[in-house]
């Protein structure tokens, strides 16, 4: 097979593996009997075309970026983290701890708080499968899929039997204190021209965007990153240059789960005001696609964030608007992790027909 | 501690919920054993349990909606084919990614069909699999211990439990005793040995991935139309995880795997019975705890008594053949 130049392999694979994706996908709206022109015009009209709807794409885009980046620092150390859902839900339980403890005078003060509550409690999610993996060769897909049911019954439990305030019957915690609340965009001066009435993304996203960077510098500027991504690529070679798997694999789902679960800054603390159940709604699974799509590296994170802010939002739409059910943002989903993670080689191998008189030029 | 009749009870439910995990891991085992990793059992057999479930309901007959049940989960079998052999995707990625599709488009297609809320409609009469009553079940009920557990027990299930068990040496004779089952064994371990003596790689690979699929599709019509009556979104509710947890517990053999499934069949049970529990360990255990209970226990199986698991050499490697 011809080898890609580096910009089709960027951008190219991905962009073709989405086409392919959003074919079948209109292959399904045909047949089950609704109107593929009809729902890309719902999703685009509903996500993209007001300030309102950006408001909503980029609320969602914000929690994956997190999860995102969780996927792809695991990734790198060659572990696959499906647990970025219940990461994310433990996450929410460590930002609504630290928010119901104190009268936070002023969200700068909650916030860092928050972030440490969220950190820790992800990461302490993802240390048990890491741990495992390390020391006991349980398989990380398996243990972390575990971990996702135990993390939704044990949020069950928690907010039933403990965080419920006595006089309410909704599984769910009594409402932050005011401090707690962070800006939405509609509430930062300058921004507020643009979104003119309140939406969920607030500033958490400029964290989000923080974290994007730091992911890079971890990854690509630091010895750690170093030793995350040669473990990554071979292991043999990692030990013999004297990396130790048992660290890189703990320290590399200790990030990775902390990562998913400061997504929840943005849906627990930015949006619901209070802990719900089932509060990340799937995002830690958008994590494996949007890595997957954004090729690992913390800019294509982010545009595949926003992607999938546009799909979920727009999935809504639909849902609202159309007899076409809001699950069929799961199978997009799902198109995308089969078109960009497994089928990827298919796709170069037909991108391979169109280079191939040039590379054979070249040689 | 329990009585007699109640642990009969408990019991009768192991068998009944073990039953779907030992299909979805005889499932994975011929994938496993023949190099290609599938975490899409899951999605497999939710999409076995869609289709059985409409099929049945839309037909009366339960047979057609398994025959619709292994259908559906064949073809997803054929797509993890594709992308992990022909493609030589990651098979791990592959698996995830059809779990997500399988997910979304059951209920989507349940709901156009339907419309009950991504459901479909409850199944009864010759629309389920009925539960069988073994010769002299009645008349052996008299024999003190032995006679209630042929009764309460061994007696009484849908034809496809007898399915599943009978799948267990089935597996064992082909594995062991046939020349596929040899060959099998071999490309899993050593896939270049396969092919110098002149046997597709890919093909075998193939055939086993369609075992796989007939499996699951099993697993998932008993699913929908034994265990409960219909489909229902997320139905499977990872119990094709947790049949590849026992598959490493049963370290890719078959008899283990019915010790395994049988294993993981009794946790689930007894998360039904918090009254059995609450007698037994003396305090009231919270429901979500018995929720997570089979969870639970499915990692500390993981982690600790499984001893070296070695799964097949060639896993999840795509195979390259050398030019």
């Amino acid at each position: 097979m011809t080898t890609l130049p580096r910009w089709a392999d960027l951008i190219l694979v991905p962009l073709i593996s989405l086409l392919l994706a959003g074919v079948i996908s209109a292959l399904v709206i045909l047949a089950i009997g609704q109107s593929p022109g009809e729902a890309l015009k719902v999703m685009v009209d509903g996500a993209l075309g007001s300030a309102y709807g950006w408001g909503y794409t980029l609320y969602y885009a914000t929690s994956f970026i997190f999860t995102g980046l969780s996927v792809t620092v695991a990734f790198h150390a060659s572990l696959f983290n499906i647990g970025g859902e219940g990461q994310a839900q433990l996450g929410g339980l460590g930002v609504a701890l630290v928010c119901l403890a104190l009268p936070w005078p002023h969200w700068t003060l909650a916030l860092p708080a928050a972030m440490a509550g969220a950190a820790l409690f992800g990461a302490a999610w993802a240390a048990v499968p890491a741990w495992l993996q390390a020391r006991r060769g349980s398989h990380i897909v398996i243990t972390t899929i575990m971990f996702n049911y135990i993390a939704a019954a044990l949020l069950i439990y928690v907010l039933v039997e403990h965080l419920r305030p006595p006089t309410s019957m909704d599984p769910a915690s009594a409402r932050f204190p005011a401090g707690t609340s962070l800006p939405t965009l509609h509430e930062i001066p300058g921004l507020s021209l643009i979104f003119t009435k309140q939406v969920p993304a607030n500033v958490t996203l400029f964290v989000a965007l923080l974290a994007c960077w730091l992911v890079w510098l971890l990854l690509w500027r630091t010895r750690l990153g170093y030793a995350i991504r040669a473990f990554g690529k071979s292991e043999p070679a990692a030990l013999y240059a004297g990396i130790n798997p048992f660290r890189v694999t703990m320290i590399a789902m200790l990030i990775s789960g902390a990562l998913a679960g400061l997504m929840s800054i943005n849906n627990v603390m930015g949006e619901s005001g209070r802990l719900l159940q089932n509060s990340s709604e799937g995002a830690g699974f958008i994590g494996i696609a949007v890595a997957l799509m954004g090729r690992n590296h913390p800019v294509g994170v982010f545009l595949a964030a926003i992607l999938f802010g546009f799909l979920y939002q727009g999935g809504a739409e639909l849902g609202l608007w159309t007899a076409i059910p809001i699950e069929l943002r799961t199978v997009v989903q799902g198109l995308v992790i089969l078109f960009t993670g497994a089928l990827d080689y298919m796709v170069r191998m037909f991108l391979g027909l169109f280079f191939r008189p040039r590379a054979a030029a070249g040689g | 501690m329990m009585d007699y009749a109640t642990l009969l009870q408990i019991l009768d439910s192991t068998l009944r919920l073990a039953t779907p995990l030992l299909l979805a891991c005889l499932a994975g085992l011929y994938s496993e054993r023949s190099g290609v990793f599938d975490i899409g059992l899951e999605g497999k057999m939710l999409m076995a349990a869609m289709c059985t479930g409409a099929v049945a309901a839309l037909s009366g007959n339960v047979w057609i909606g398994l025959l619709a049940g292994i259908a559906g989960s064949m073809v997803f079998a054929a797509i993890h084919g594709v992308a992990s052999i022909t493609f030589r995707g990651n098979q791990l990625i592959s698996g995830v990614a059809l779990n997500f599709v399988a997910s979304g488009i059951t209920v989507l297609v349940a709901q156009s069909l339907f419309r009950q809320g991504g459901r479909t409609p409850p199944l009864s009469g010759e629309a389920r699999f009925n539960p069988i009553t073994l010769p002299f079940a009645d008349a052996a009920g008299s024999i003190p211990l032995v006679g209630p557990f042929y009764r309460e027990v061994i007696s009484g299930h849908g034809a496809l439990v007898y399915v599943a068990l009978l799948a267990v040496p089935v597996t064992w004779w082909v594995l062991y005793r046939t020349r596929f089952g040899l060959r099998l064994r071999a490309v899993g371990e050593n896939p270049a040995s396969v092919d110098t003596a002149g046997i597709s790689v890919v093909r075998l690979r193939y055939t086993a991935l369609a075992v796989t699929g007939l499996l699951c599709g099993i697993a998932g019509a008993y699913m929908a139309a034994g265990l409960q009556a219909g489909f229902g979104k997320e139905m499977t509710a990872g119990r094709g995880y947790i049949a590849l947890a026992a598959l490493i517990f049963a370290k890719w053999r078959p008899w283990y795997a019915l010790m395994a499934t049988l294993l993981f069949g009794f946790f689930q049970a007894l998360a039904l019975r918090p009254d059995v529990i609450k007698n037994t360990v003396g305090f009231d255990v919270p429901v979500p705890m018995l929720d997570a209970l089979p969870y639970i226990l499915t990692v500390i199986v993981l982690a600790g008594f499984v001893g070296r698991a070695i799964p097949p050499r060639a896993g999840g490697e795509p195979y390259v053949k050398e030019r």
